[in-house]
Protein backbone atom coordinates (compact mmCIF):
# COMPACT_ATOMS: atom_id res chain seq x y z
CA UNK A 1 0.00 0.00 0.00
CA UNK A 2 1.14 3.57 -0.81
CA UNK A 3 1.80 5.73 2.23
CA UNK A 4 2.24 8.97 -0.48
CA UNK A 5 -0.81 11.31 -1.12
CA UNK A 6 -2.41 11.17 -4.06
CA UNK A 7 -3.76 13.92 -6.58
CA UNK A 8 -7.17 15.29 -5.69
CA UNK A 9 -7.82 13.88 -9.47
CA UNK A 10 -6.26 10.45 -8.74
CA UNK A 11 -8.32 9.96 -5.17
CA UNK A 12 -11.40 10.95 -7.32
CA UNK A 13 -10.82 8.05 -9.90
CA UNK A 14 -10.08 6.11 -6.75
CA UNK A 15 -12.99 6.86 -4.66
CA UNK A 16 -15.34 6.38 -7.95
CA UNK A 17 -14.08 2.89 -8.93
CA UNK A 18 -13.07 1.23 -5.46
CA UNK A 19 -9.85 0.20 -6.28
CA UNK A 20 -6.30 1.29 -5.56
CA UNK A 21 -4.50 2.33 -9.27
CA UNK A 22 -0.98 2.37 -7.65
CA UNK A 23 -1.10 -1.78 -7.47
CA UNK A 24 -1.06 -1.54 -11.14
CA UNK A 25 2.30 -2.79 -12.03
CA UNK A 26 2.14 -2.78 -15.60
CA UNK A 27 1.88 -5.79 -16.83
CA UNK A 28 -0.27 -5.30 -19.74
CA UNK A 29 -2.16 -8.63 -19.62
CA UNK A 30 -5.48 -5.76 -19.21
CA UNK A 31 -4.42 -4.44 -22.62
CA UNK A 32 -3.26 -7.80 -24.10
CA UNK A 33 -7.14 -9.13 -23.66
CA UNK A 34 -9.08 -6.19 -24.51
CA UNK A 35 -11.30 -6.61 -27.72
CA UNK A 36 -10.93 -3.07 -28.91
CA UNK A 37 -6.87 -2.18 -27.59
CA UNK A 38 -5.93 -2.01 -31.51
CA UNK A 39 -8.02 0.88 -32.23
CA UNK A 40 -7.49 3.01 -29.18
CA UNK A 41 -5.01 5.92 -28.86
CA UNK A 42 -4.00 4.75 -25.61
CA UNK A 43 -4.43 0.82 -24.23
CA UNK A 44 -5.34 -0.09 -20.93
CA UNK A 45 -2.06 -0.63 -19.31
CA UNK A 46 -1.47 2.86 -20.52
CA UNK A 47 -4.45 4.75 -19.06
CA UNK A 48 -3.56 3.14 -15.79
CA UNK A 49 0.02 4.42 -16.13
CA UNK A 50 -1.10 8.17 -16.83
CA UNK A 51 -3.99 7.47 -13.91
CA UNK A 52 -0.69 6.57 -11.75
CA UNK A 53 1.55 9.88 -12.92
CA UNK A 54 -1.93 12.29 -12.38
CA UNK A 55 -2.48 12.65 -15.45
CA UNK A 56 -6.50 12.32 -14.94
CA UNK A 57 -7.58 15.02 -17.06
CA UNK A 58 -5.56 13.67 -20.29
CA UNK A 59 -6.60 10.04 -20.03
CA UNK A 60 -10.70 11.38 -19.15
CA UNK A 61 -9.45 13.22 -22.98
CA UNK A 62 -8.64 10.23 -24.96
CA UNK A 63 -10.88 8.33 -27.67
CA UNK A 64 -10.19 5.09 -25.82
CA UNK A 65 -12.52 5.84 -22.81
CA UNK A 66 -15.54 5.55 -25.69
CA UNK A 67 -14.00 2.75 -27.44
CA UNK A 68 -13.89 0.80 -24.15
CA UNK A 69 -17.24 -1.86 -24.14
CA UNK A 70 -17.36 -2.54 -20.55
CA UNK A 71 -16.77 -5.85 -21.25
CA UNK A 72 -15.74 -6.13 -17.90
CA UNK A 73 -12.02 -8.41 -19.62
CA UNK A 74 -9.53 -6.13 -18.42
CA UNK A 75 -10.83 -6.65 -14.41
CA UNK A 76 -11.02 -9.75 -14.69
CA UNK A 77 -7.65 -10.78 -15.95
CA UNK A 78 -5.71 -8.38 -13.80
CA UNK A 79 -3.14 -10.25 -11.30
CA UNK A 80 -3.25 -7.49 -9.05
CA UNK A 81 -7.05 -7.33 -8.71
CA UNK A 82 -7.45 -3.32 -10.11
CA UNK A 83 -10.99 -2.60 -10.74
CA UNK A 84 -9.32 -1.61 -14.72
CA UNK A 85 -12.73 -1.00 -16.09
CA UNK A 86 -14.24 0.54 -13.11
CA UNK A 87 -11.23 3.43 -13.62
CA UNK A 88 -11.88 3.69 -17.62
CA UNK A 89 -15.77 3.93 -15.79
CA UNK A 90 -14.33 6.51 -13.43
CA UNK A 91 -12.37 8.65 -16.59
CA UNK A 92 -15.80 8.51 -18.50
CA UNK A 93 -17.50 10.14 -15.53
CA UNK A 94 -15.07 13.22 -15.25
CA UNK A 95 -15.09 13.53 -19.22
CA UNK A 96 -18.90 14.18 -18.61
CA UNK A 97 -18.29 16.19 -15.99
CA UNK A 98 -15.08 18.78 -16.89
CA UNK A 99 -16.57 18.59 -20.64
CA UNK A 100 -13.16 16.64 -22.08
CA UNK A 101 -14.83 14.07 -23.95
CA UNK A 102 -13.13 13.26 -27.13
CA UNK A 103 -14.75 15.18 -30.58
CA UNK A 104 -14.20 12.06 -32.75
CA UNK A 105 -16.50 9.67 -30.17
CA UNK A 106 -18.59 12.24 -28.79
CA UNK A 107 -21.22 9.76 -30.84
CA UNK A 108 -20.48 7.56 -28.44
CA UNK A 109 -20.70 9.77 -24.99
CA UNK A 110 -24.35 11.07 -26.55
CA UNK A 111 -25.54 8.12 -27.01
CA UNK A 112 -25.18 7.27 -23.31
CA UNK A 113 -26.57 10.15 -22.32
CA UNK A 114 -29.41 10.55 -24.38
CA UNK A 115 -30.06 6.36 -23.14
CA UNK A 116 -29.98 7.92 -19.22
CA UNK A 117 -32.49 10.97 -20.06
CA UNK A 118 -35.12 8.88 -21.47
CA UNK A 119 -34.49 6.88 -18.57
CA UNK A 120 -35.03 9.92 -16.29
CA UNK A 121 -38.45 10.87 -18.03
CA UNK A 122 -39.34 7.50 -18.72
CA UNK A 123 -38.77 4.90 -15.73
CA UNK A 124 -37.37 2.58 -18.27
CA UNK A 125 -35.96 2.43 -21.70
CA UNK A 126 -37.73 3.92 -24.66
CA UNK A 127 -36.30 2.39 -27.30
CA UNK A 128 -37.54 4.63 -30.39
CA UNK A 129 -37.48 8.13 -28.35
CA UNK A 130 -33.63 6.76 -27.59
CA UNK A 131 -33.07 6.00 -31.38
CA UNK A 132 -35.13 9.09 -32.21
CA UNK A 133 -32.96 11.83 -30.29
CA UNK A 134 -30.01 9.74 -30.72
CA UNK A 135 -29.86 10.23 -34.45
CA UNK A 136 -31.16 13.80 -33.79
CA UNK A 137 -28.27 15.09 -31.66
CA UNK A 138 -25.65 12.72 -33.55
CA UNK A 139 -26.56 14.31 -36.42
CA UNK A 140 -26.20 17.86 -35.28
CA UNK A 141 -22.91 16.80 -33.43
CA UNK A 142 -21.23 15.57 -37.20
CA UNK A 143 -23.59 16.24 -39.70
CA UNK A 144 -23.26 12.68 -41.06
CA UNK A 145 -25.91 11.59 -43.38
CA UNK A 146 -24.88 7.99 -43.91
CA UNK A 147 -24.75 7.80 -39.84
CA UNK A 148 -28.29 9.36 -39.76
CA UNK A 149 -29.34 6.68 -42.08
CA UNK A 150 -27.42 3.96 -40.65
CA UNK A 151 -29.50 0.88 -39.34
CA UNK A 152 -32.78 2.36 -41.19
CA UNK A 153 -32.92 -0.87 -43.13
CA UNK A 154 -34.00 -3.07 -40.08
CA UNK A 155 -36.70 -0.26 -39.31
CA UNK A 156 -38.98 -2.41 -41.69
CA UNK A 157 -37.96 -6.05 -40.51
CA UNK A 158 -38.41 -5.22 -36.89
CA UNK A 159 -41.54 -3.70 -37.33
CA UNK A 160 -42.37 -6.87 -39.52
CA UNK A 161 -41.69 -9.15 -36.09
CA UNK A 162 -43.50 -7.11 -33.64
CA UNK A 163 -40.16 -5.88 -32.28
CA UNK A 164 -40.74 -1.87 -32.17
CA UNK A 165 -43.05 -0.43 -29.93
CA UNK A 166 -44.29 3.39 -30.34
CA UNK A 167 -45.94 3.10 -27.56
CA UNK A 168 -44.36 1.27 -24.35
CA UNK A 169 -46.84 -1.71 -23.31
CA UNK A 170 -46.13 -1.45 -19.21
CA UNK A 171 -45.32 2.49 -18.53
CA UNK A 172 -43.65 3.39 -14.93
CA UNK A 173 -46.40 4.28 -12.41
CA UNK A 174 -44.26 6.14 -10.28
CA UNK A 175 -42.06 8.39 -12.33
CA UNK A 176 -41.29 11.44 -9.97
CA UNK A 177 -39.53 8.70 -7.56
CA UNK A 178 -37.31 8.38 -10.50
CA UNK A 179 -36.91 11.93 -10.90
CA UNK A 180 -36.17 12.25 -7.20
CA UNK A 181 -33.70 9.46 -7.69
CA UNK A 182 -31.89 11.04 -10.27
CA UNK A 183 -31.75 14.54 -8.94
CA UNK A 184 -30.45 13.13 -5.52
CA UNK A 185 -27.53 11.71 -7.20
CA UNK A 186 -26.63 14.77 -9.36
CA UNK A 187 -26.59 16.86 -6.65
CA UNK A 188 -24.14 14.84 -4.71
CA UNK A 189 -21.83 14.80 -7.18
CA UNK A 190 -21.75 18.16 -8.06
CA UNK A 191 -21.45 19.48 -4.05
CA UNK A 192 -18.06 17.01 -4.57
CA UNK A 193 -16.66 18.78 -8.16
CA UNK A 194 -16.76 22.39 -6.97
CA UNK B 1 -43.67 -25.69 -8.46
CA UNK B 2 -41.52 -23.33 -7.79
CA UNK B 3 -42.19 -19.25 -7.12
CA UNK B 4 -39.60 -16.97 -8.43
CA UNK B 5 -39.21 -12.61 -8.77
CA UNK B 6 -39.05 -12.00 -12.26
CA UNK B 7 -37.02 -8.60 -13.37
CA UNK B 8 -37.41 -8.57 -16.92
CA UNK B 9 -35.69 -5.17 -17.91
CA UNK B 10 -35.89 -2.67 -20.28
CA UNK B 11 -34.97 -4.75 -23.46
CA UNK B 12 -37.07 -7.83 -22.66
CA UNK B 13 -40.03 -5.50 -22.89
CA UNK B 14 -38.74 -3.69 -26.06
CA UNK B 15 -37.27 -5.28 -29.14
CA UNK B 16 -36.34 -8.62 -26.68
CA UNK B 17 -40.15 -9.46 -26.58
CA UNK B 18 -39.10 -12.90 -28.34
CA UNK B 19 -36.51 -13.46 -25.73
CA UNK B 20 -39.08 -12.74 -23.08
CA UNK B 21 -41.60 -14.88 -24.56
CA UNK B 22 -39.31 -17.51 -25.13
CA UNK B 23 -38.15 -17.70 -21.23
CA UNK B 24 -41.89 -17.30 -19.98
CA UNK B 25 -43.08 -19.90 -21.96
CA UNK B 26 -40.35 -21.98 -21.45
CA UNK B 27 -40.37 -21.85 -17.73
CA UNK B 28 -44.10 -22.33 -17.50
CA UNK B 29 -43.71 -25.72 -19.15
CA UNK B 30 -41.15 -26.61 -16.20
CA UNK B 31 -43.74 -25.57 -13.47
CA UNK B 32 -41.36 -22.08 -12.63
CA UNK B 33 -43.79 -19.80 -11.83
CA UNK B 34 -42.80 -16.04 -12.42
CA UNK B 35 -43.65 -13.28 -10.34
CA UNK B 36 -42.84 -9.47 -12.34
CA UNK B 37 -41.85 -7.45 -9.43
CA UNK B 38 -44.67 -4.57 -9.20
CA UNK B 39 -43.48 -0.93 -10.83
CA UNK B 40 -39.93 -1.84 -11.74
CA UNK B 41 -37.03 1.09 -13.27
CA UNK B 42 -34.33 0.60 -15.64
CA UNK B 43 -31.01 -0.67 -14.17
CA UNK B 44 -29.24 1.82 -15.24
CA UNK B 45 -27.56 -0.55 -17.90
CA UNK B 46 -24.57 0.59 -19.99
CA UNK B 47 -24.71 4.48 -19.55
CA UNK B 48 -25.51 5.08 -15.46
CA UNK B 49 -22.31 3.34 -14.34
CA UNK B 50 -20.39 5.58 -16.66
CA UNK B 51 -22.29 8.96 -16.44
CA UNK B 52 -22.73 8.97 -12.69
CA UNK B 53 -21.46 6.40 -10.45
CA UNK B 54 -24.28 7.13 -7.60
CA UNK B 55 -26.83 6.65 -10.05
CA UNK B 56 -25.73 3.49 -11.33
CA UNK B 57 -25.76 1.93 -7.79
CA UNK B 58 -29.55 3.60 -6.78
CA UNK B 59 -30.95 2.76 -10.14
CA UNK B 60 -30.50 -1.42 -9.78
CA UNK B 61 -31.36 -1.16 -5.61
CA UNK B 62 -34.51 0.31 -6.12
CA UNK B 63 -35.34 -2.55 -8.28
CA UNK B 64 -33.82 -4.89 -5.25
CA UNK B 65 -35.56 -2.86 -2.42
CA UNK B 66 -39.37 -3.54 -4.79
CA UNK B 67 -38.60 -6.56 -4.11
CA UNK B 68 -37.60 -7.28 -0.88
CA UNK B 69 -40.51 -5.27 0.18
CA UNK B 70 -42.66 -7.57 -1.72
CA UNK B 71 -40.99 -10.82 -0.05
CA UNK B 72 -39.04 -11.63 -3.28
CA UNK B 73 -36.09 -13.67 -1.85
CA UNK B 74 -34.84 -14.49 -5.34
CA UNK B 75 -35.29 -12.40 -8.12
CA UNK B 76 -34.73 -13.57 -11.89
CA UNK B 77 -32.94 -10.91 -14.38
CA UNK B 78 -32.93 -13.20 -17.96
CA UNK B 79 -30.71 -10.12 -18.78
CA UNK B 80 -27.13 -10.69 -17.88
CA UNK B 81 -26.56 -6.60 -17.82
CA UNK B 82 -29.70 -6.15 -15.38
CA UNK B 83 -28.57 -9.10 -13.36
CA UNK B 84 -25.34 -7.86 -13.23
CA UNK B 85 -25.91 -4.48 -12.43
CA UNK B 86 -28.58 -5.70 -9.27
CA UNK B 87 -25.47 -8.32 -8.05
CA UNK B 88 -22.87 -5.17 -8.25
CA UNK B 89 -25.47 -2.56 -6.57
CA UNK B 90 -26.51 -5.68 -3.61
CA UNK B 91 -22.16 -6.30 -2.77
CA UNK B 92 -21.47 -2.83 -2.44
CA UNK B 93 -24.53 -2.10 0.04
CA UNK B 94 -23.80 -5.44 1.67
CA UNK B 95 -19.88 -4.77 2.60
CA UNK B 96 -20.27 -0.52 3.24
CA UNK B 97 -23.54 -0.09 6.16
CA UNK B 98 -22.86 3.85 5.34
CA UNK B 99 -23.89 3.20 1.32
CA UNK B 100 -26.73 1.32 2.63
CA UNK B 101 -28.23 3.93 4.35
CA UNK B 102 -27.28 6.86 1.75
CA UNK B 103 -28.75 4.28 -0.94
CA UNK B 104 -32.25 3.23 1.32
CA UNK B 105 -32.32 7.35 1.49
CA UNK B 106 -32.10 7.60 -1.95
CA UNK B 107 -34.54 5.43 -3.37
CA UNK B 108 -37.16 5.51 -0.45
CA UNK B 109 -37.68 2.12 0.60
CA UNK B 110 -35.70 0.30 3.43
CA UNK B 111 -32.83 -1.96 1.80
CA UNK B 112 -31.41 -4.94 3.54
CA UNK B 113 -29.43 -6.72 0.60
CA UNK B 114 -31.05 -10.09 1.40
CA UNK B 115 -32.78 -10.34 -2.34
CA UNK B 116 -30.89 -13.22 -4.34
CA UNK B 117 -30.27 -12.43 -8.20
CA UNK B 118 -30.30 -15.28 -10.86
CA UNK B 119 -29.14 -15.14 -14.59
CA UNK B 120 -30.91 -17.83 -16.65
CA UNK B 121 -28.52 -20.60 -17.15
CA UNK B 122 -29.23 -20.68 -13.03
CA UNK B 123 -32.78 -20.42 -13.04
CA UNK B 124 -32.15 -23.98 -15.02
CA UNK B 125 -29.78 -25.18 -12.66
CA UNK B 126 -31.88 -24.24 -9.75
CA UNK B 127 -35.09 -26.64 -11.79
CA UNK B 128 -32.01 -29.04 -12.10
CA UNK B 129 -30.45 -30.32 -15.43
CA UNK B 130 -30.99 -33.77 -14.91
CA UNK B 131 -34.95 -33.02 -13.68
CA UNK B 132 -35.07 -31.08 -17.85
CA UNK B 133 -33.25 -33.62 -18.91
CA UNK B 134 -35.63 -36.29 -18.03
CA UNK B 135 -39.14 -33.99 -18.66
CA UNK B 136 -37.18 -33.56 -22.13
CA UNK B 137 -39.33 -35.57 -25.14
CA UNK B 138 -37.89 -34.35 -27.86
CA UNK B 139 -34.00 -35.37 -28.49
CA UNK B 140 -31.97 -31.95 -29.91
CA UNK B 141 -30.16 -33.79 -32.50
CA UNK B 142 -28.24 -32.34 -35.41
CA UNK B 143 -27.71 -29.36 -33.32
CA UNK B 144 -24.33 -28.09 -33.11
CA UNK B 145 -24.28 -25.39 -30.76
CA UNK B 146 -21.54 -22.66 -29.73
CA UNK B 147 -22.54 -21.56 -26.43
CA UNK B 148 -21.78 -18.02 -26.26
CA UNK B 149 -21.33 -16.68 -22.53
CA UNK B 150 -20.60 -12.88 -23.89
CA UNK B 151 -19.47 -10.81 -21.03
CA UNK B 152 -21.29 -9.81 -17.60
CA UNK B 153 -22.85 -13.17 -17.04
CA UNK B 154 -19.01 -14.89 -16.03
CA UNK B 155 -17.42 -10.80 -15.55
CA UNK B 156 -16.27 -9.75 -13.36
CA UNK B 157 -16.63 -13.29 -11.72
CA UNK B 158 -16.17 -11.32 -7.50
CA UNK B 159 -19.64 -10.25 -8.57
CA UNK B 160 -21.47 -12.77 -10.77
CA UNK B 161 -19.43 -15.75 -9.47
CA UNK B 162 -21.26 -17.99 -11.85
CA UNK B 163 -19.62 -20.72 -13.99
CA UNK B 164 -15.46 -20.25 -14.78
CA UNK B 165 -14.77 -16.69 -16.51
CA UNK B 166 -12.93 -17.42 -18.55
CA UNK B 167 -13.96 -21.42 -19.83
CA UNK B 168 -17.42 -22.18 -18.61
CA UNK B 169 -19.48 -24.88 -19.54
CA UNK B 170 -22.96 -24.78 -17.80
CA UNK B 171 -24.60 -24.42 -21.07
CA UNK B 172 -22.79 -27.15 -22.59
CA UNK B 173 -23.63 -29.30 -20.34
CA UNK B 174 -27.06 -29.16 -19.98
CA UNK B 175 -27.53 -28.75 -24.17
CA UNK B 176 -25.29 -32.04 -23.99
CA UNK B 177 -27.84 -33.46 -21.59
CA UNK B 178 -30.72 -32.62 -24.10
CA UNK B 179 -28.82 -34.43 -27.05
CA UNK B 180 -27.09 -31.30 -28.80
CA UNK B 181 -23.11 -31.46 -29.51
CA UNK B 182 -22.00 -28.34 -27.91
CA UNK B 183 -18.27 -27.35 -30.26
CA UNK B 184 -15.33 -26.49 -28.71
CA UNK B 185 -14.36 -22.86 -29.66
CA UNK B 186 -12.75 -19.95 -28.66
CA UNK B 187 -14.47 -17.15 -28.15
CA UNK B 188 -17.47 -18.41 -25.33
CA UNK B 189 -16.66 -15.00 -23.73
CA UNK B 190 -15.43 -12.49 -25.85
CA UNK B 191 -17.63 -8.83 -26.38
CA UNK B 192 -20.24 -8.85 -29.41
CA UNK B 193 -19.95 -4.61 -28.86
CA UNK B 194 -23.13 -5.23 -26.34
CA UNK B 195 -25.16 -1.65 -26.09
CA UNK B 196 -22.76 -0.08 -28.70
CA UNK B 197 -24.93 -1.26 -31.79
CA UNK B 198 -26.48 2.25 -32.13
CA UNK B 199 -24.06 4.27 -31.30
CA UNK B 200 -20.52 2.18 -32.91
CA UNK B 201 -22.22 0.01 -35.40
CA UNK B 202 -18.74 -0.52 -36.84
CA UNK B 203 -16.95 -1.68 -34.05
CA UNK B 204 -20.36 -4.64 -33.35
CA UNK B 205 -20.05 -5.81 -36.80
CA UNK B 206 -16.55 -6.36 -36.65
CA UNK B 207 -16.72 -7.89 -33.08
CA UNK B 208 -19.90 -10.14 -34.18
CA UNK B 209 -17.91 -11.46 -37.32
CA UNK B 210 -15.07 -12.51 -35.33
CA UNK B 211 -17.02 -14.33 -33.05
CA UNK B 212 -19.35 -15.91 -35.77
CA UNK B 213 -16.92 -17.22 -37.84
CA UNK B 214 -14.89 -18.86 -35.10
CA UNK B 215 -17.93 -20.73 -34.16
CA UNK B 216 -18.38 -21.62 -37.70
CA UNK B 217 -14.35 -22.74 -38.43
CA UNK B 218 -15.05 -24.75 -35.01
CA UNK B 219 -18.04 -26.87 -36.64
CA UNK B 220 -20.47 -25.17 -34.98
CA UNK B 221 -24.13 -25.12 -36.76
CA UNK B 222 -26.08 -22.73 -34.78
CA UNK B 223 -24.91 -20.01 -31.84
CA UNK B 224 -26.72 -20.33 -28.34
CA UNK B 225 -26.71 -17.31 -26.03
CA UNK B 226 -28.81 -16.40 -22.87
CA UNK B 227 -28.69 -12.68 -23.08
CA UNK B 228 -31.10 -10.02 -25.38
CA UNK B 229 -28.06 -7.71 -26.39
CA UNK B 230 -25.90 -10.61 -27.31
CA UNK B 231 -28.91 -12.43 -29.35
CA UNK B 232 -30.14 -9.12 -30.89
CA UNK B 233 -26.24 -8.72 -32.17
CA UNK B 234 -25.44 -12.04 -33.19
CA UNK B 235 -28.86 -12.28 -34.85
CA UNK B 236 -29.66 -8.97 -36.19
CA UNK B 237 -25.83 -7.47 -37.15
CA UNK B 238 -25.20 -10.95 -38.52
CA UNK B 239 -25.63 -9.86 -42.57
CA UNK B 240 -24.24 -7.22 -42.23
CA UNK B 241 -21.16 -8.55 -40.22
CA UNK B 242 -20.95 -10.81 -43.33
CA UNK B 243 -20.79 -8.68 -45.37
CA UNK B 244 -17.60 -7.05 -44.09
CA UNK B 245 -16.31 -10.19 -43.40
CA UNK B 246 -17.26 -10.65 -47.44
CA UNK B 247 -18.70 -14.45 -46.85
CA UNK B 248 -21.67 -16.19 -45.81
CA UNK B 249 -22.42 -17.50 -42.51
CA UNK B 250 -25.74 -18.45 -41.55
CA UNK B 251 -26.21 -19.69 -38.08
CA UNK B 252 -28.83 -18.89 -36.58
CA UNK B 253 -29.09 -17.63 -33.40
CA UNK B 254 -31.22 -19.41 -30.50
CA UNK B 255 -31.75 -18.56 -26.76
CA UNK B 256 -30.94 -21.22 -24.08
CA UNK B 257 -34.61 -20.84 -23.38
CA UNK B 258 -35.22 -21.32 -26.97
CA UNK B 259 -33.19 -25.13 -27.24
CA UNK B 260 -34.60 -26.20 -24.03
CA UNK B 261 -38.17 -25.34 -24.88
CA UNK B 262 -37.96 -27.23 -28.24
CA UNK B 263 -36.64 -30.03 -26.23
CA UNK B 264 -38.95 -29.74 -24.10
CA UNK B 265 -41.78 -30.10 -26.98
CA UNK B 266 -42.65 -26.62 -27.39
CA UNK B 267 -43.12 -25.34 -31.00
CA UNK B 268 -40.72 -22.98 -32.83
CA UNK B 269 -43.82 -20.22 -32.87
CA UNK B 270 -44.39 -20.70 -28.86
CA UNK B 271 -40.69 -19.61 -27.99
CA UNK B 272 -40.92 -16.89 -31.00
CA UNK B 273 -38.07 -18.37 -33.05
CA UNK B 274 -40.14 -17.27 -35.87
CA UNK B 275 -39.48 -13.67 -35.08
CA UNK B 276 -35.74 -14.34 -35.77
CA UNK B 277 -33.35 -12.23 -38.21
CA UNK B 278 -31.72 -15.40 -39.66
CA UNK B 279 -33.75 -18.13 -40.04
CA UNK B 280 -33.78 -21.25 -37.82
Amino acid sequence: MSTKTLSPDVERVEALAHTHVMDCYQCGKCSAGCPVADRMDVIPSGLMRMVQIGEVRQAAGTMSVWQCLSCQTCSTRCPKSVHVAEVIDALKQIAFEKKLIHPKLRRVAIFQKTFIDTVRRNGRLNEIELTGFFKLSGFFNDFSIPKLMADGQLAVPMILRNKLHFKPGSPVKDKAVVRRIFEKCFKETKKKTT
Amino acid sequence: MINIGYYPGCALHGSSNDYEQSVRNCLAKLEVSLKEIDDWICCGASGAHMINKKLGTALPLRNLAIAERDGVAELLAPCPLCSMELLKAKQKITADELLRREMSEIVELPLAGSCDVLNLVQIFQKVGFDNIIENATVKLEGFKPACYYGCLMVRPPRVVQFDDPEHPNSMETLLAGLGAEPVHWNYQTECCGAGLTLADGATVERLVGKILKNAKEHGATCMVAACPMCIVNLDMKQSAAEKRLGESLHLPVYSLSDLVGLALGLSKKELAINKHFVEA
